[in-house]
């Protein structure tokens, strides 16, 4: 039997991989795939808690997770879209557009 | 033999993952990031969640991932990036020290609470998908009901996002 600390410990891992990426790659298109490994390491969380706490909640929530993350990525592809058109880069240290 | 396949699908989800975000053509970090998906929903199927590895397998792999993929190519990116901050390694061993303090605190913790009241044996009766489907069409309807219509706000705002503008031509006086 694998204990549940296993899975959050895989689950903290990934997370902090997917942040790693989020802080250090210059690719906006990698900087989203960054957010897709946290939000897995999210669900994976949900997940060992759901099956070990033997609660349904846990698994409904990584199920509207997976709708987020598919909302998330189809708005932050379009606005890459938008922004390569206007700068033809997606190197994020270029949009500052909007910076104050 | 539950424990052969954890360590199996752990290692390969974080390979995959590291390989993701430091790999340095954007096309291979999306094949690294499919490897990613692939083996976090063999850790939901370890886990008696057959429903959400079905929708992990269709919704990220066979949705997202090939929108990121279409992306790529779209846009035909080279791999000409820098990657660190130059002073990098002086933020890396304490990164690390408190990465490893953080998993070491997770895996001693005992991690116990109060139980729901859907243990293995009921799920397993009538499989995942009938225990998943009974509790989010009775307590989460509600919820159910929102991602629909933030789906749909998504669609939308993806499409007037990426649209092609409309060329403005000031001599003929109409837009």
């Amino acid at each position: 039997m694998v204990p549940l600390s296993a899975y959050v410990a895989v689950s903290a891992v990934l997370f902090m991989t997917g942040l790693l990426g989020v802080l250090i790659r210059r690719n906006f298109i990698i900087v989203l795939m960054s957010v897709e490994i946290m939000m897995n390491a999210a669900n994976i969380n949900l997940v060992a808690f759901s099956h070990y706490l033997e609660s349904m909640a846990g698994q409904l929530t990584a199920l509207f997770f997976i709708a987020v993350a598919a909302g998330e990525a189809a708005v932050g592809l379009a606005i890459i879209i938008v922004v390569f058109r206007g700068k033809v880069s997606t190197n994020v240290d270029e949009m500052n557009v909007l910076k104050w | 033999m539950v424990a052969v396949f954890f360590a199996y699908f752990a290692l390969v989800s974080i390979a995959a993952g590291v390989l993701t975000v430091s790999l340095r053509n954007p096309v291979h970090c999306g094949l690294a990031l499919l490897a990613l998906l692939m083996h976090v929903s063999g850790l939901f199927v370890l886990l008696n969640a057959e429903f959400l590895w079905a929708v992990q397998v269709i919704v990220y792999a066979g949705a997202i991932l090939v929108l990121y993929l279409f992306v790529l190519m779209l846009l035909n990116l080279k791999a000409d990036e820098r990657y660190f901050h130059s002073s990098y390694p002086y933020f890396l061993g304490p990164a690390l020290l408190g990465a490893g303090y953080v998993i070491f605190l997770l895996i001693r913790s005992p991690f116990a609470g109060a139980k729901g009241n859907v243990p293995d044996a009921a799920v397993l009766e009538h499989g995942d998908t009938y225990a998943v489907g009974i509790k989010m069409f009775s307590d989460h309807l509600l919820q159910f009901e929102i991602i629909g219509v933030f789906l749909l706000g998504a669609i939308i705002g993806a499409i007037v996002l990426a649209k092609t503008p409309k060329s403005i031509d000031p001599m003929s006086g109409k837009e």
